[in-house]
């Protein structure tokens, strides 16, 4: 973009940043992902004006599809999970640059015509050669994939064009398979142009913790050892693994939420004030906390695994993960995982960190919870103060996303007494009903080059630092805990918490 | 939930606002504004329509202030106040107060909305019709941080785009600028892509709509060069077109939902700009509560020196050219001219408005005088 452009002003703030003149290629484009969330987001994006003219969407799969059975098929996936309405005009702009290219993985054939095709493109649509790869494929089809790309030609960065990869999670197993997939990955992508999905960073509730800490004076002065006790950081789902066993098994919880989603959380929640929000300062504290984190001694006690066992979830029967279809009834994957971290710096010193995630718990829930010590005196008697807890701040990520805070206040009436209250920040109430999608947003991202919400290679490789050692000691000690579907996991964990004189909240 | 109050005041509408919140279990407020509808009974349908559908982004306490003016005498000098408070799932996503007032009270209408503020939170006044000549000093204007007037709604656009640069105050802004923001982010991002230096531009769209006035004022505030304004059958704006030192630039758009952006060197590409609901355009509005310094700036530039535009004494000239010898060569480039004669018969406007030199003095860009910026960095 060049930066001379007489109608751009940083003070005119009614115009949206549009993407530049570009291209999505999405490899994997019959999938899940790609038709719940990925198509839709390029439509709502269009449909709010922020892509640009002439934008492009290559779909490459194996399917036996013209341009426009795709083209239907984006229409049919809009229609359904599109979140803003669907509108003709905008359909006619984006279906002008739809293409699909049929082809397997290993087939050089298939690499030259979406060569072709994004020539093609270049031409048609003036995409100036712009292309973002977005990976939606399986894990060991990365290495084939990156490859192929170098092999034709696609992934070269002719001067003033540019040449994205977008991947997925997982990326790798343990720190070992991370440093090979990012070997490969880089050898072919520059690491500016590498873009790794972590979608809660995109969301905005988790975008507003910064905002929280940084942009108000009230929160931060407590935020520290000196206010604060524990810090709990959940995500919890209702359903099963589904269809994924084949994904799941041998991954396990901790592999698949805590390494990338709740360890970004934890960074995010306890990293210190970058000097501005541009990629490079935020990477840097965030990396400063996640290598000051550090493991308690002993992994039995401060750890918990375990797996669902059948139960009712709801209302509803659920098998038991080890009678689900295509597990092994001998399996030893993790569904619920909970571990208790410390952070080794001045601000934190003392503070421990509880994350836990599980499949088939209560309901679909994700929040942090930062819980404060109690007051050190109180002048009221222990009968006024019998029901009151500790004060506490709840940033709910998801689903009706927003802030609680607890304190106590008096109950009405003649004598003194002090219970819990709390008082409530809502984003729907206050904000528009319908913020974007984290997706939007990070193709947005993508297109513009902005890498802000995008974990990086060392954040990768120290998350995975923080859980090799853990995932080792469960492979050697024990098998996994059980607990019945549909409730908060299994008692283990509360015995964990227990021991520091603690309690689970119930989110 | 609704509650119709006759002859009341401002703490008895308080009363049933909080009345009402308990009555159907939703003490919590989170309401981000206050936004004040000043209209008549004529739009006040469309007025309240817009501000619920906009609420849903922006959950604000709607007061809607509608003044009745009597016919009789007597009428004239009783005073009354009556409101119907609505919460709920009538309300759109907030409250909303209608505030009918009759006889002296309508000329005090703000001592009726200030005690309805919410604390603490920024307050909003929008006109729908007859919006103010100064809205900052206007009474109820003075209780906003932000001042919405809607010059497509005068009945002479142009003259309106005049008073409003006459009178601007930061915090003003017109939903006529806010219809163009799809067109300027285009425009934009077309400039994104090309390196060549513009010579001058020419904006077409349909008479009497102030946003095209606006787009070219716009255009000339930011590039310093000569921008023409051109009338086509619309509807709203019709097309844009730069001229470069590469070739032309050329956006066009001919049935208010699909254009075309035309590049040199580059294919053209179909681009979707719809025109917007009112509700919409007043949710835009509401996302920022800060000065608008960019519309300042487009505003001062003044309507009268883009080229194409009659100043007040051109106008005379002309009708007295019509009447001497049809028909005359007009300085307007017309897309399709059935304006001529429409032009000819309308009143020329008040002579108070500022003169403005003629299309054949109008100096060259270079020549042009500096442009005067709401803001010097």
């Amino acid at each position: 973009m060049s930066s001379s452009n007489p109608l751009r002003d940083p003070a005119d703030r009614r115009l949206p940043r549009i993407a530049g003149p570009s291209g999505l290629v999405i490899f994997g484009v019959t999938g899940d992902l790609s038709r719940k969330k990925l198509m839709p987001a390029v439509y709502d994006l269009a449909n709010r004006g922020l892509l640009p003219p002439g934008f492009s969407l290559v779909g490459f799969a194996r399917r036996e599809w013209e341009h426009e059975d795709f083209a239907q098929e984006v229409h049919d996936a809009v229609k359904e999970h599109a979140r803003t309405p669907f509108r003709e005009e905008v359909w006619q702009q984006l279906v002008q640059g739809m293409r699909f290219v049929q082809g397997t993985f290993d087939d050089d054939e298939a690499f030259e015509r979406l060569r072709g095709t994004i020539e093609e493109l270049d031409k048609a649509q003036g995409t100036g050669g712009n292309f973002a790869f977005y990976l939606s494929v399986p894990p060991r089809s990365f290495p084939v994939v990156i490859q192929q790309l170098k092999k034709h030609g696609l992934a070269d960065q002719k001067a003033g064009s540019w040449r994205r990869a977008v991947i997925e999670k997982p990326f790798g197993h343990d720190l070992a398979s991370a440093e090979e997939l990012n070997k490969v990955v880089h050898e072919v992508f520059g690491s500016d142009q590498v873009f790794r999905i972590d979608h809660y960073l995109g969301k905005e509730t988790v975008q507003n913790i910064l905002a929280l800490r940084f942009a108000n004076t009230m929160f931060e002065p407590i935020w520290n050892r000196s206010f604060v006790d524990h810090v709990q950081i959940t995500m919890a789902e209702d359903i099963g693994i589904g269809g994924r066993a084949g994904y799941y098994d041998g991954i396990g919880a901790a592999r698949d939420v805590i390494q990338n989603h709740l360890l970004q959380l934890m960074a995010l929640t306890a990293m210190e004030e970058p000097a501005s929000f541009d990629a490079d300062a935020l990477a840097a504290e965030k990396t400063k906390v996640l290598g000051a984190v550090r493991l308690p001694k002993d992994l039995g006690r401060a750890t918990v695994r375990a797996q669902y066992a059948a139960g009712w979830q709801g209302g509803e029967k659920a098998v038991g993960y080890l009678e689900e279809d295509g597990i092994d009834p001998q399996s030893k994957t993790d569904t619920y995982a909970a571990v208790k971290l410390e952070v080794d710096n001045r601000r934190w010193a003392g503070v421990p960190f509880y994350l836990r995630t599980g499949k088939r718990l209560g309901r679909r829930v994700t929040e942090i919870a930062v819980v404060f010590q109690r007051a050190p005196h109180s002048p009221f008697d222990s009968t006024a103060t019998e029901e009151l807890g500790a004060n506490a701040i709840v940033i709910r990520v998801q689903p009706d996303e927003g802030i609680t805070v607890r304190f106590g206040s008096k109950v009405p009436g003649t004598s003194m007494e002090i219970r819990d209250v709390s008082m409530d920040f809502a984003y729907g109430e206050s904000f528009t009903e319908s913020s974007p999608e984290a997706y939007e947003r990070l193709i947005l991202d993508v297109l513009l080059g902005d890498s802000n919400l995008f974990p990086r290679t060392e954040e990768v490789e120290l998350s995975w630092k923080i859980l090799d050692p853990i995932e080792q000691y469960w492979d050697k000690n024990g098998k996994p805990a059980q607990y019945p579907s549909g409730t908060w996991g299994p008692v283990e964990a509360d015995e964990m918490l227990e021991r520091d004189g603690r309690s689970w909240r119930r989110p | 939930m609704k509650t119709d109050l006759t002859d009341t005041t401002a703490s008895k509408i308080n009363k049933a606002l909080v009345q009402g919140r308990r009555a159907i279990g939703t003490p919590a407020v989170g309401m981000v504004l206050t936004l004040v509808v000043v209209t008549d009974e004529e739009n006040a349908y469309d007025a309240l329509k817009a501000a619920n559908d906009a609420s849903h982004e922006h959950p604000s306490r709607t007061l809607v202030v509608i003044k009745r003016v009597s016919r009789s005498p007597r009428g004239r000098t009783q005073s009354r106040l009556d409101a119907e408070v609505r919460l709920g799932a009538d309300a759109g996503s907030g409250e909303t107060v209608i505030l009918r007032l009759y006889g002296e009270v309508s000329d005090h209408a703000q001592s009726v909305v200030l005690p309805l503020l919410l604390p603490d939170a920024p307050v909003v006044v929008w006109w729908s019709v007859d919006a103010p000549r100064d809205p900052a000093g206007d009474p109820l204007g003075a209780l906003g941080q932000r001042r919405v007037t809607d010059s497509y709604a005068a009945e002479k656009p142009v003259n309106e785009l005049r008073a409003r640069a006459e009178s601007y105050e930061p915090g003003d802004t017109d939903l006529a600028w806010a219809r163009i923001t799809p067109w300027r982010s285009m425009l934009a991002a077309a400039l994104d892509q090309v390196s060549c230096e513009i010579v001058s531009a020419e904006v077409a769209g349909e008479e009497s709509n102030p946003s095209v006035e606006l787009l070219a004022m716009w255009l000339a505030d930011r590039l310093h060069v000569h921008v023409r304004r051109a009338i086509s059958a619309g509807p709203g704006l019709t097309q844009v077109r730069m001229e470069t030192t590469g070739g032309p630039i050329t956006l066009h758009r001919s049935d208010g939902a699909m254009a075309t952006l035309a590049l040199p060197g580059q294919p053209d590409r179909a681009v979707a700009l719809k025109r917007r609901e009112t509700s919409e355009l007043l949710a835009e509005e509401l996302r920022r509560l800060d000065p608008d310094d960019t519309y300042a700036s487009a505003l001062r530039f003044g309507v009268d020196r883009l080229g194409g535009i009659q100043s007040a004494a051109e106008r005379e000239a002309e009708r007295a050219e019509a009447a001497a010898q049809p028909p005359p060569s007009l300085p307007v480039r017309s897309v399709p001219d059935p304006a001529p004669a429409a032009r000819a018969a309308a009143p020329a406007p008040p002579a108070a408005a500022p003169a403005a030199p003629g299309d054949a003095e109008r100096p060259s860009p270079a020549q042009m005088p500096p442009v005067r910026k709401a803001d010097p960095q």
